[in-house]
């Protein structure tokens, strides 16, 4: 899986990967307190939380290893605990054919990296032979609009776009007419980046959802939060926030890529219970992948350095 | 901005101030809350660990012990640390150079760079009244020199047009020549966002460094960010010898802890912050009061006094109750000389009240202080809690048993039960008749009137005139002030409301 090949790879270039901190736990057979705080250190690193990384680190600590602790039995019982939270929440975007057209809202703070999922999310419909169609919501940030225009340029989409500093909600109105009326299959609406604590700009959002449901009640079908993956414990409050205003119904997380180990999806999954759809693992236009849950535990907790 | 960490260690010291003499324990106990604070507030864990370590050997010594209000000590420790990593001075760029400047941004993507950049020239147009050229070496986002050219026309600054095909050290090299010639004060270079893991970008931003030999080369960060911090900051530091951080989207609700990451990181000061979506939305970064914002050093006292108060005001409540009722037993004293402790015992009530410097050597001089509040103390403690509920019983054996488990004397037993006894007999009296005012008096704070009890108990009460109790009309402030306390009644808790002048 080349995500997955991404994504360890990053993860092993990183000097803080979850196991790679836990040698002194190696070669002993019971795991004691002040190794448990070791494993609890290595989750905090990754982004997991405090409360979070102390309940694993417990569920490491009750697991019974055969003989002494190995690096790989320990990288596995990490990755079970972590497979076990996550593969519940691990759901693919799914084009329902009975929504003409199916809608996907795209939300989340400032450079999260919107845009660029909205072109990914249309090359990877694209090539399985949909129809779709992309709303340049992002009436604010300079050049959002032609950012997303080259996306439909490179994916062969069409985009349904203003003028900057025009209304995202009548824009993205307009969009779903259009769509309609072309039967288009899939339409993708891209908004403006905003923090969630700014209040006349989460109103803003509430009303691209008003006006969306004014055509069609079941819509936006999938709202999803982009979430980047180098965030911290803030995210938690972002999803909290977004869901609220635009019933954010699931997540894509990006830029896995690099150095972020993204351990806040885990935090994420136990608070809210959200499907993560993909993860955002380059620049390219395939560079979207669905979220496997077991891939993701065994990079985060290093199954495949140490056992091979 | 930083309100989240704020709250976070108000509530790790509410519980400190809750703790009264703080010991060893009490530090480590603290600072496991502040720990965890940090690290909710997404400050890396190799730094809250310096930061734990380095506040730990200040609070853990005997200057803390002694000190008459540690918990206000330990809290200027943190305070001092906190500032000690996030700078003490402002720290201005680096552009007053025989021109041009250059200045070269960096960072991951969507840290906030082509909108940095954008800001950036506005402010060093407006403010500095420079001459400035952008820049944009991205060729990698799909119209991201679109935007710094839209940004660039906004801010009424020079931008270089855009040509194909160039790589973005071709582009530097032009960008550099342009501002030579049309004599500007200052470039700004906006770069790709980029990963750190990949070394070919991470070569291309080296070499551009290399090409223009920057004045500045600023790390623009996302103020969201978690752990991660820690890796960004050093892998771009160690690529291109970062001189500053911009921090972005600190109007976020984001506990900001990647401030504090960075900046201890990389030893480089955070020169700016991004404070908004509009173009003047760039601000100095002020350590001094960001990490006064973090902690509201100012107000230290008063933040302590109030988690003082909360708990000793339900203890008042209480204990005021009981007193209406005419139960005030042995048990009810002993809280009682304990909150006495925990305000600092005499001498740290005494210092808290204005214009009693003079008193507090007479009560020096006749021998109270607070050993006897813990003799006092030690008294009861020997005491079966058949005892201390019906103090009837106290027989001369049972008064012998008690002085020698508590390593006093019969003559001290004795004079403890008769003040107590004095107190009892003057709640009665009280309780009868204006129970509900008294209460309403003593839950109202006012004088830790323990001190009328001790004096009234005192052979000959106290020095100076002031038998059993303290007059009722000092100068205490407080809502309605002392109540007039008949001499001997232990006024109960409640703040030391006088501000400690």
């Amino acid at each position: 899986m080349s995500w997955l090949k991404k994504l360890t790879s990053g993860l092993s270039k990183t000097s803080a990967k979850v196991t790679s901190s836990l040698s002194s736990l190696l070669g002993r057979t019971s795991i004691d307190a002040s190794s448990l705080e070791e494993v609890e250190d290595a989750l905090i690193l990754a982004d997991l939380g405090t409360a979070v990384a102390s309940r694993l680190a417990e569920k490491v600590r009750r697991h019974k290893f055969d003989g002494e602790v190995t690096a790989a039995a320990l990288a596995d019982a990490l990755s079970d605990g972590i497979t076990e939270i996550l593969e519940p929440v691990a759901i693919p975007l799914q084009v329902e054919s009975g929504n003409s057209p199916h809608v996907v809202l795209l939300v989340g703070v400032n450079g999260s990296g919107k845009t660029t999922t909205a072109g990914k999310l249309a090359q990877q419909w694209r090539q399985q032979g949909k129809s779709v169609m992309l709303a340049a919501g992002d009436t604010f940030r300079a050049a959002a609009i032609e950012q997303l225009k080259v996306w439909g340029e490179r994916t062969g989409t069409e985009v349904i776009a203003g003028d900057q500093g025009g209304d995202a909600a009548a824009l993205a109105y307009q969009a779903l007419e259009a769509a309609r009326a072309t039967g288009t299959e899939v339409l993708i609406i891209d908004t403006a980046g905003r923090l969630q604590n700014r209040s006349e700009l989460m109103d803003e959002l509430a009303k691209i959802v008003r006006v969306v449901r004014k055509l069609d009640e079941t819509a936006p079908h999938d709202s999803v939060i982009v979430l980047d993956g180098t965030v911290g414990q803030n995210a938690l409050s972002q999803v909290s926030a977004f869901r609220e205003v635009a019933d954010v119904s699931g997540l894509i997380v990006t830029k896995l890529d690099g150095s972020a180990k993204g351990g806040i999806v885990i935090a994420l999954a136990e608070q809210f219970g959200l499907p993560v759809h993909a993860v955002g693992v380059g620049e390219g236009a395939d560079d979207l992948q669905p979220f496997e849950a077991r891939d993701f535990a065994n990079a985060l907790a290093g199954v495949d350095e140490t056992s091979s | 901005m930083f309100d989240n960490l704020k709250d976070k260690l108000q509530d790790v010291f509410s519980a400190l101030g809750k703790r009264g003499a703080l010991r060893e324990s009490d530090v480590d106990a603290a600072l496991r809350e502040v720990r965890l604070a940090l690290l909710d507030a997404d400050v890396a864990l190799p730094v809250v660990k310096t930061f734990i370590a380095s506040v730990r050997d200040k609070a853990v010594g005997s200057d803390v012990l002694k000190s008459v209000r540690p918990d206000q000590q330990v809290i200027k420790i943190v305070n001092d640390a906190l500032v000690e990593v996030l700078g003490t001075d402002p720290a201005p760029l680096n552009i007053q150079v025989s021109p041009p400047a250059v200045i070269l941004m960096a960072g991951l993507q969507g840290s906030g760079k082509t909108t940095t950049a954008g800001k950036l020239a506005l402010r060093l147009r407006t403010r500095e009244r420079k001459k400035v050229m952008l820049a944009s070496l991205d060729v990698t986002r799909p119209a991201a020199r679109e935007q710094l050219r839209i940004l660039g026309e906004q801010a009424e600054v020079g931008v270089l047009p855009e040509a194909d095909r160039e790589s973005p050290a071709q582009i530097a090299k032009r960008a550099l020549q342009a501002a030579k010639l049309q004599g500007f004060d200052v470039l700004i270079l906006d770069t790709a966002g980029r990963v750190t893991i990949d070394e070919g970008l991470m070569a291309e931003l080296r070499e551009v460094k290399a090409l223009t030999n920057p004045h500045e080369v600023l790390l623009v960060a996302d103020a969201l960010t978690g752990q991660d911090a820690v890796t960004t900051a050093t892998a771009f530091n160690e690529a291109v010898d970062i001189t500053g951080i911009v921090l972005t989207r600190l109007d976020g609700d984001s506990r900001g802890g990647a401030a504090l990451s960075m900046r201890e990181i990389t030893g480089c000061p955070i020169k700016l912050v991004g404070v908004g979506e509009k173009q003047d939305a760039l601000e100095e970064f002020d350590p001094a009061r960001l990490a006064g914002r973090i902690l509201d050093m100012g107000d230290v006292v008063a933040l302590v006094e109030k988690a003082a108060e909360t708990i000793e005001q339900e203890e008042a409540e209480r204990l005021a109750k009981r007193m209406a009722k005419g139960q005030f037993d042995m048990n009810d004293f002993l809280s009682q000389l304990r909150q006495l402790q925990k305000m600092g015992g005499l001498g740290g009530i005494m210092g808290m009240l204005p214009g009693l410097g003079k008193m507090q050597k007479q009560i020096a001089a006749a021998g109270i202080d607070d050993s006897m509040i813990r003799r006092q103390e030690a008294i009861i403690l020997s005491m079966t809690k058949k005892e201390r509920v019906s103090v009837g019983v106290l027989n001369a054996s049972r008064r012998k048993r008690i002085a020698a488990g508590s390593g006093t004397s019969v003559q001290e037993v004795n004079r403890l039960v008769k003040q107590y006894q004095d107190m009892s007999r003057m709640m009665k009296k009280l309780g009868g008749k204006s129970g509900a005012a008294m209460m309403k008096a003593l839950s109202g704070g006012g004088l830790p009137g323990g001190l009328g009890g001790l004096g009234g108990g005192m052979p000959g009460g106290m020095p100076g005139g002031m038998p059993g109790g303290m007059p009722g009309n000092m100068p205490m402030g407080g809502k309605g002030g002392l109540p007039g306390l008949p001499g001997g009644l232990p006024g109960l808790g409640g703040k030391p409301s006088g501000k400690k002048k």
